[in-house]
């Protein structure tokens, strides 16, 4: 098994009642999940989810994921000004 | 017919000329870059009698398209020497479209001291100017002024300058009215607020009543168009709403920039900020409903917008504090300065609207003098105190309203962010390669509205690159073309969001200008139109004597990696070079 460190950002925080601003859930995979697998043990419709950084980088779901590894989701999200 | 309304200020007369054919199908930044690079001496000072101020609604503004109210201000920059166009959303916009003005030129220079305000009103067949004294307004915070002038011209609106204008700060806005009548919407970048004191004009102030609309040339296309980019910008999951912008604002993005290590911090220092979850739009979604008690979603800066991302910040008691806490001005005055405070950020946005002053230009002069030794960066009290001493004109408030190139010159400081002179918006260069390319060669300085590969580099929006990848000289370029048409037709550069995703979008955005203006644009003239348009600019620039050795990213860019990516700026100038390829 592995432990990855995830944020949910903007509206996805919806799907973990009770989950704080900033709180980092420690989610465990089996080793070799990716991305993908974690979108779905995190209960996280596939079309809200847009970006997915693993460690600073954008990773796309078939990127699989090692002990440590901070994943930070985003739904879509824009602005600028 | 539209009408050129000049104002010029070296007798205070006003002149209605018939809009000259060849600028018939041009508005908002085709029509101010065009007049600026026509009728402006390229070698003049910007401050002098042979600038021009020129103020122009888009092609659709006034009209019922959607997220319309944009109006453009152009004039050679103070800040940057060469010429500037910045945009803003205020009901001023459609209030000129309405009387049938096309731009307004803000002409000359009066040889004595003293203030005045043009009143510009509908006298039944054509618009009429009054020029009256303004003395009484000077030296004063806008958020007490704008009152006054409401009381006293009823329901009117209003482009001006706060004290930084006065005092020809190289840092000064345009500012304009939102929705509800605050000093709180700006084209803050270059100093137009600078070129408009120049001239000895405080205010434009603009009555509709019984103004006759904009025509349509084509009304059923003018629909047809209407319709589809308004069922894009609903059903886009960013511009939708309750979406992201209406929800959390712009501010939604410095988490997704802190993540992806993007977000300049301490003075372009790092790319992470530890209090980046503080300052967020998140937090100020959450730390609005606890000081409320219910859940406040954003408003609307101008008439017409269904996107709606402006937001108010209240008080611990609930009062209101300010509009707008912004991506850019959070940013700004917040992680680039070390501040992890919403309070503290949000006070420092007041002040900056109080006096005038563009909170991109405010936030990294102020880090520079952090770093410069003025003050410690976090330090928010003593921040706020040179906001003051900025108000009141002091030796010190004079330099740090000069701008961040002239305060990193003053004390010393090397890592100073600009280009051109004008200080970089909140996105690392060296973490997102094709911004920085755009931040390096767009005709305007450092600015990312001019371009905003963050769609595609960041947000993915447009498709996805990978934000390290540095041939994007193309994608630049693109982006610049389809910005510059974009900001030619009235619209918030936020529908960009929407039609490079829904093409349908992008359909209705051209057959809404075909609609008033009887044009057969298609798809493909987008780019050409913003080509034409950029190709001025960059005439004007070169004439200016700005060339391609100002296309440049500044050294300690590439001397300094930044964390936590560890990367400096690796694109070559042979690449920037080659974003102007075909030109």
């Amino acid at each position: 098994m592995i432990t990855v460190q995830v944020k949910l950002f903007a509206t996805l925080r919806r799907y973990r009642p009770g989950l704080k601003m900033g709180q980092v859930l420690a989610v465990e995979l089996p080793a070799g999940a990716t991305v993908g697998q974690l979108i779905r043990e995190l209960g996280l419709p596939e079309e809200e989810v847009r970006m997915v950084f693993v460690n600073g980088l954008v990773r796309e779901r078939d990127h699989p994921l090692a002990d440590g590894d901070e994943v930070g989701i985003f739904p879509p999200v824009g602005g600028g000004e | 017919m539209g009408k050129l309304l000049r104002l010029n200020m070296t007798d205070r007369t006003a002149t209605l000329q018939d809009l000259p054919d060849k600028y018939r199908y041009l508005g908002g930044r085709g029509l101010t870059s065009t007049l600026v690079h026509d009728e402006v001496d390229p070698l003049c000072h910007p401050l002098g009698p042979n600038n021009k101020l020129v103020l122009a609604p888009g092609i659709v503004t006034g009209t019922s398209a959607p997220t319309s109210a944009r109006i453009s201000a152009g004039a050679k920059s103070p800040l940057t020497g060469g010429i500037k166009e910045s945009n803003a959303g205020s009901a001023f916009a459609p209030a000129v479209a309405d009387l049938g003005i096309r731009a307004i030129v803000v002409e000359g220079q009066p040889q004595e001291k003293g203030w005045w305000l043009a009143y510009v009103t509908w006298d039944g067949n054509a618009p009429k100017v009054e020029f009256l004294p303004a003395d009484e307004y000077a030296g004063q915070d806008l958020y007490d002024v704008f009152p006054r002038l409401f009381e006293r011209f009823g329901k009117v609106s209003i482009a001006g300058i706060g004290v930084a204008g006065e005092f020809l700060y190289a840092n000064s806005g345009l500012c304009y009215e939102d929705q509800s009548g605050r000093p709180a919407r700006y084209s803050g970048r270059g100093g137009l607020g600078a070129v408009m004191g120049s001239k000895g004009l405080k205010f434009i102030v603009v009555d509709r009543k019984g103004a006759p609309g904009v025509p349509l040339a084509d009304k059923e296309l003018f629909e047809q168009g209407r319709k589809k980019l308004t069922d894009a910008l609903m059903t886009h999951d960013i511009t939708k709403p309750k979406g992201a912008l209406n929800t959390y604002g712009t501010a939604v993005l410095i988490n997704i920039m802190n993540e992806a290590g993007g977000l300049p911090t301490r003075n372009f220092a790092s790319g992470r900020f530890e209090g980046a979850a503080r300052i967020s739009g998140e937090a100020l979604f959450e730390g609005n409903k606890e000081r409320l008690g219910r859940e406040l979603y954003n408003h609307a800066c101008s008439p017409g917008c269904i996107i709606r991302c402006s937001n108010t910040w209240h008080r611990p008691d609930g009062t209101e504090h300010v509009s707008c806490q912004e991506y850019e001005s959070v940013w700004a005055l917040g992680a680039n300065c070390g501040i992890d405070s919403l309070d503290v950020t949000g006070e420092l946005i007041r002040l900056c609207n109080a006096y005038g002053l563009d909170t991109i230009e405010m936030g990294c002069t102020l880090a520079v003098a952090m770093e410069g030794g003025l003050l410690n960066f976090g330090d928010g009290q003593k921040a706020i105190e040179l906001m003051h001493e900025i108000g009141k004109g002091t030796p010190v408030g004079r330099i740090l309203g000069s701008g961040t190139a002239t305060a990193a010159r003053v004390l010393g400081v090397t890592r100073a962010p600009v280009v051109k002179g004008q200080s970089m918006p909140a996105y690392e260069p060296r973490a997102v390669k094709g911004i920085g390319m755009v931040y390096a060669t767009g005709p305007m300085g450092a600015d990312h509205t001019q371009g905003y590969t963050i769609a595609p580099e960041i947000l993915g929006v447009s498709g996805k690159v990978d934000q390290f990848d540095r041939d994007k000289a193309a994608l630049a370029r693109g982006f610049l073309e389809a910005t510059a048409f974009i900001d030619s037709t009235g619209h918030c550069l936020f529908i960009a969001f929407a039609i490079l995703d829904i093409a349908s979008g992008f359909e209705g955005l051209v057959e809404e200008c075909n609609g008033v203006l009887g044009t057969h644009w298609t798809m493909e003239d987008v780019g050409r139109i913003g080509k034409e348009i950029l190709t001025r600019e960059r005439a004007f620039n070169r004439a200016a004597g700005l060339t391609a050795e100002h296309d440049r990213m500044p050294e300690f860019m590439k001397l300094e990696k930044l964390p936590p990516h560890n990367v400096v700026w690796d694109v070559s100038d042979m690449a920037l070079d080659s974003v102007w390829e075909g030109y």
